[in-house]
């Protein structure tokens, strides 16, 4: 009943909003090209689904590649920035500082050094993951309680006891916050890389349909990209819940205050 | 062996930091035979945690020498079971899991451990409860699942750093006689740490009584009261001695004062 209701409710408020949305544009008389209803954005869907599909492919596999890149980067760099003191004191406030530049802007240069295809995409999106990655990595394996290390050292344990059975799990749920955010970035950055250079991909998509007044397009490639977000967000999710039920127990008895 | 014997010998702590040095602990010269319950009262911030932590090798002594069965301590001790204040749980595992990581964390055998677990966690009234998680248990639960960890592997040293300050009067109580009855039975070696007078007197064969900052031990007073002591010791005279004299010891040092000194004007000034 529970569960029911969790997933019954918000989508029952998005088919409200749908249905109110839709009411507007036809009551309202909203030309199309400003704001088409729903019914004309999954028509145009229809229509175009060949082209968008492939399209999402491309967008999909540069958001997927700079995600894994920047998991597979970021996890080792934070391992190595929590446990080196030479390396926290050398790397990371360099790394820090780093990620005030806004990513975004030198995403051109990244076209005139590697060109239109894959690796410009894949470095923006790279980019756009790994800062958050790292960060909450490298705080999850520092915010260890210092009491659980006493015990910990007690046993006699040796590092890489130590570090499989405490720091790396008591790491986890922060760094899956980490890995939360990076896929959320992700999709920007595929796109806004499409949008900078490209000759195919979602992003490329929007802006020709955009460029030719084709709301309804913009908006049904809108919804795909979206999708292509939600699918990755709750991939990661899923994976959370297998790699730490207790964690996600526990969240949910905080947020509603009951126990299980 | 099933018990080791612990020596102090002019340890000191001091702590530096950005350039400001705090003597946490004066010299301190102590012996605790082997099989002893000891008892170390004080009131908070008198550096009596650092005391355990020296014995355990957690922190190293800046002055003076620790020995432990014999050997001088440089490194964290193995061959004992720690007890904090807070349980210190591993959020990721089962109460049961909490236990046995204490064994596969020394490499050793986690099934061969696990039917004396099972055991340990249904004297401490923890049956029925070897799969749920910390998130899902009282404090006083949590508390027992450390206990628990810090026996299983019957270590002959045992470090307590106040295990039952953060619980309810009951449990306590409660805990407090498990713990005699266990020491009872198996003569280890421990050193309890607590701000409870009334805990130490029960609990210890000697109590050190130590005095806030820096902290040193004021006086160390022997407890001659019968085993086991139960419930009924409260009412022995040489109890409510000991108690008292404790108190005046405090009362002397400012750690306690006889008034109240609350009742100050609230509100607002007109």
């Amino acid at each position: 009943m529970g569960r029911l209701r969790t997933i019954a409710q918000p989508l029952g408020l998005a088919f409200a909003v749908l249905l109110l949305w839709e009411a507007a544009v036809r009551l309202g008389g909203v030309p199309d090209y400003l704001l088409p209803a729903p019914t004309a954005i999954l028509a145009d869907l229809a229509k175009r689904w060949p082209r968008i599909l492939s399209n999402a492919w491309v967008t999909g596999l540069e958001i997927v590649g700079g995600f894994a890149v920047a998991v597979v980067v970021s996890l080792p760099l934070a391992v190595g920035i929590a446990f080196s003191a030479w390396m926290a004191r050398s790397i990371y406030p360099l790394i820090v500082t780093l990620q005030v530049v806004p990513k975004i802007a030198i995403a051109p240069i990244f076209v005139i050094w590697f060109g239109i295809g894959w690796i410009s995409k894949l470095t923006l999106v790279f980019l756009l993951c790994f800062f958050p990655m790292l960060v909450n990595a490298v705080a999850g394996f520092r915010g260890i309680n210092p009491e659980i290390m006493d015990f910990a050292r007690s046993t006699g344990a040796n590092l890489w006891r130590l570090f499989w059975r405490i720091r790396l799990p008591s790491a986890l749920p922060s760094i899956f916050t980490g890995l939360r955010i990076g896929a959320v970035n992700a999709v920007t950055g595929a796109v806004v890389a499409e949008f900078v250079a490209s000759d195919r991909g979602l992003g490329y998509l929007l802006l020709e349909y955009n460029g030719n007044l084709l709301a309804s397009a913009v908006f049904a490639t809108v919804f795909v990209l979206s999708a292509i977000g939600l699918i990755i967000y709750y991939t990661v999710e899923w994976v959370e819940r297998l790699a730490l039920p207790w964690h996600v127990a526990q969240r949910r008895s905080e947020t509603t205050g009951e126990q299980t | 062996m099933s018990s080791v014997p612990i020596r102090l010998a002019g340890a000191s702590k001091t702590f530096r930091r950005d350039g400001q040095t705090t003597e946490a602990l004066s010299p301190i010269d102590i012996d605790i035979a082997p099989g002893e319950f000891f008892a170390v009262v004080g009131p908070s911030g008198c550096g009596k945690s650092t005391l355990l932590k020296m014995i355990a090798g957690l922190v190293s002594a800046s002055t003076g020498t620790v020995t432990v069965a014999g050997n001088a301590v440089t490194e964290p001790v193995t061959d004992l079971g720690i007890v904090f204040q807070s349980p210190v749980l591993l959020d990721w595992r089962t109460v049961l899991g909490n236990v046995l990581v204490q064994l596969e964390l020394r490499g050793l055998d986690t099934a061969a451990y696990e039917p004396a677990a099972r055991r340990l966690l249904e004297a401490v009234g923890l049956k029925g409860f070897e799969d749920r998680y910390p998130f899902e248990l009282s404090g006083g639960m949590r508390q027992r699942a450390a206990i628990v960890r810090a026996l299983i592997h019957d270590p002959p040293l045992l470090l307590m750093d106040e295990p039952f300050g953060a619980l309810d009067a009951l449990t306590r109580e409660q805990l407090r006689l498990d713990l005699e009855a266990l020491w009872l039975a198996r003569r280890k070696t421990v050193v309890f740490i607590t701000h409870s007078i009334d805990e130490a007197v029960l609990l210890a064969d000697r109590v050190a009584v130590m005095s806030p900052r820096p902290g040193r031990i004021e006086r160390l007073l022997t407890i001659d009261l019968p085993r086991p002591r139960g419930l009924a010791a409260r009412q022995l005279p040489a109890f409510t001695g000991v108690v008292e004299e404790v108190t005046r010891l405090f009362l002397e040092r400012g750690v306690l004062q006889t008034t109240g000194n609350l009742a100050v004007e609230l509100g607002p000034q007109s």
